[in-house]
């Protein structure tokens, strides 16, 4: 028995066991997987471990170290809350799904090579679709499609920088990759794709709201994070990733403020957010990168605590939209607190974003880089705007919907009591606790100076100051019942454009081709082969019956009795040697000439 | 409006909540206002009185200068979203179910 297995073998056999249980003993086993991978987790020492052989390549299917096990700590905690949220209904589909994506998302990060890495990459869009699946509806099972098709694109695009950077001389090691050439800036695309960027990431804001409610927590948790982790290995401190990030803190801000669905709205944000682990990666600095690591880790806590508190709100009214909702502090007050701690958790002191976003921002202050810091601030205030104050307010409080409901069950309140704990403890003790993980040592932060404190606490309250006049001036602009329309459309117009085109193409040239042989070549070779030989017969006896001095009805005669004989195939000996002899003729001019 | 959390475990059985009183709505705007002037006045305590704040850029040191931030950017966001992002991107809600398999869903 081997002293700790890799992570991802314990989810996939957990995975593979769960559909195979039931009852009771199916929901704990659920949930020791995740508890068993957290003890697992901390028996790894630092180090690569299972090296394997595999064609000529030697691949390493478990690196732990400082940056790997930041990742795969929170992976593991936040699995298990999934899990804990969706134990009650007991559904083989989900609860496999979850765990199957949990292992991808460990074995993706605990990669030692690249090639290691696009196998999990490639399972993790196996477990989202699985997670969309889970909501059963006609809707999630679309968005399912859509999903597979754009990540299956980011996958071929991913695997083909890999190719040619192995095939111009690179190396497998999952480590800093010069962002020059073809292979390494198809790769950078790749994980561009994953990491949801301006324009290839509008799939993000598309399809996560269509997940169901347990899906989309282990979504937001390990797809684009997965995807940070890799830029941050492979391409750190390369310059486009500051303005990339820029562009992901900023544009989604402008359409989570007008978005209906609570949901869509979480999914912008979430862009946002990773907005600043991008940035963070692009600044390359110690701290920036300490900062992006910090800001996955808070961040995947924070965002599934407000992914979970809109799941309970679907799970007993079935509602996610502003416009349909309101009020529910009524009826779900725990849901509602720990959805505001989730909001708080996005920026304010004593919460978790706290003291991982101001890094990036620091990071991006001591770089001289004001532009960006100035943008990051922006989008900080917008963040706390269009999100923390936006989804509680419109889902729990604001006007009243008139739905009425019940509490949400207990294993979801623990679940993001669990989560919500977390983000205190994290927030408020960041120095024994998150900062131990990080990992740089010599990038030191100390969040809580009294400047820091005072200054975010006046950007957050006068960014909440600005929500409530707007609201009360009418200036923001009301929820209403509508899509705005964001780059998905160019694959899904788009996309049925491509195929009706493609359809019209290629089916025309096959319906084209179809009419040629069956209508005009078929019926005539048919002809050929049943009457062929009678006409060539006819053709060549007319002569003969003329020089016989046959009259027309004899003629006739002649001809009736040659077309039984073809149809009965039996000619006489004279007719059959004559065509003997000229199919021998031909053959003989043919290999003379 | 930023709600404390704390406030929201009162009975919740009564059909009007603790926060659809206009007085409790007023204590909580009160209290903002409150504590937005507090946040601007001790940042020109500071500035008056020349504290450190550990400042990268020395716009960081001029008084309200992340309130005017954190406000200005809000009004500017919500603005460009209301009167720019949604004419140009607003379209109906079942857009794409329209054109789709299955048709329209709940």
């Amino acid at each position: 028995m081997p002293e700790f297995l890799p992570p991802f073998l314990l989810y996939l056999a957990g995975a593979a066991v769960v559909p195979l249980l039931t009852g009771r003993a199916r929901q704990i086993f659920a949930l020791l997987v995740p508890a068993i991978a957290l003890a697992n987790l901390y028996r790894i020492p630092e180090g690569i471990h299972y090296q394997q052989a595999f064609l000529e390549f030697e691949l390493v299917l478990l690196r732990a170290d400082s940056w790997s096990f930041v990742f795969a700590h929170i992976f593991t905690l936040v699995s298990f809350a999934g899990i804990l949220f969706i134990v009650k209904e007991n559904r083989r589909l989900d609860l496999s799904a979850g765990l199957l994506y949990a292992g991808s998302a460990l074995g993706a990060v605990m990669a030692g090579d690249l090639l290691t890495l696009f196998f999990f990459w490639e399972m993790l869009t196996l477990g989202a679709i699985l997670c969309l699946l889970a909501r059963r509806t006609p809707a999630s099972g679309r968005a399912a499609y859509r999903y597979l098709l754009v990540h299956v694109a980011g996958g071929v695009i991913l695997l083909a920088g890999l190719a040619i950077h192995l095939g111009s001389g690179g190396s497998l090691a999952f480590d800093r990759i010069d962002l020059a050439g073809p292979g390494p800036v198809l790769m950078f695309l790749g994980f561009g794709v994953n990491c949801a960027w301006p324009l290839i990431g509008a799939w993000l804001p598309d399809t996560y709201p269509e997940a169901s409610i347990g899906g989309v927590v282990f979504m937001a948790a390990f797809t684009t994070k997965t995807a940070v982790y890799a830029l941050a290995r492979v391409f750190p401190g390369e310059e486009p990733l500051v303005w990339i990030g820029l562009a992901m803190a900023t544009l989604p801000i402008f359409y989570a403020v007008i978005a209906n669905d609570l949901r869509r709205v979480l999914s912008y944000s979430l862009i946002n957010q990773a907005g600043f682990m991008v940035a963070g990666i692009g600044l390359g600095t110690h701290l920036a990168l300490n900062g992006t690591a910090a800001h996955a880790y808070c961040h995947i806590l924070y965002k599934a605590l407000l992914f979970m508190s809109i799941g309970a709100v679907i799970y007993r009214t079935g509602k996610s939209k502003a416009t349909e909702l309101g009020g529910l502090y009524r009826s779900m007050p725990l849901t509602c607190v720990f959805c505001c701690i989730g909001a708080l958790s996005m920026a304010a002191p004593l919460f978790g974003g706290f003291v991982s976003k101001s890094m990036i921002v620091s990071a991006a202050a001591k770089q001289g880089e004001s532009l960006l810091w100035l943008g990051l601030l922006f989008a900080a205030a917008g963040t706390f705007l269009h999100t923390a104050i936006k989804v509680p307010f419109f889902a729990f409080f604001g006007r009243d919907s008139g739905v009425r409901c019940k509490e949400a069950p207990l294993n979801q309140l623990i679940a993001m009591g669990f989560i919500a704990v977390l983000c205190v403890v994290v927030g408020t003790f960041p120095q024994g606790t998150l900062y131990q993980l990080l990992p740089y040592e010599d990038a030191t932060y100390h969040p809580y100076t009294v400047g820091h404190v005072t200054d975010q606490l006046a950007l957050l309250l006068f960014s909440g100051l600005a929500f409530t006049l707007m609201i009360r001036a009418g200036w923001y602009p009301a929820e209403i019942r509508a899509r705005h329309l964001d780059a998905e459309w160019f694959y899904r117009r788009g996309g049925p454009l491509f195929f009706r085109a493609m359809d019209r193409l290629l089916n025309g040239i096959n319906k084209a081709a179809a009419t040629f042989l069956s209508s005009a070549i078929s019926p005539r070779v048919g002809i050929f082969f049943d009457t062929g030989a009678y006409r060539i017969a006819c053709w060549a006896m007319t002569p003969v019956w003329f020089l016989r001095g046959l009259n027309a009805e004899r003629r006739e005669e002649e001809r009736q009795s040659l077309f039984r004989k073809s149809q009965r195939g039996a000619y006489p000996i004279g007719l059959t040697a004559f065509f003997a002899v000229v199919f021998l003729a031909l053959l003989a001019a043919l290999l003379a000439y | 409006m930023t709600t404390p959390p704390r406030k929201t475990t009162e009975d919740p059985t009564t059909s009007s909540g603790w926060f659809d009183a206009p007085e409790n709505v007023r204590k909580i705007l009160l209290g903002l206002f409150a504590a937005s002037g507090l946040l601007l006045a001790i940042d020109v305590a500071f500035f008056l009185l020349r504290f450190d704040k550990h400042p990268y850029f020395r716009w960081e040191q001029w008084p309200g200068f992340q309130a005017a931030i954190g406000f200005v950017s809000c009004v500017a966001m919500v603005t460009i979203a209301r009167f720019v992002v949604r004419p140009l991107t607003k379209r109906r809600e079942d857009i794409y179910e329209s054109g789709e398999k299955g048709g329209r869903d709940a």
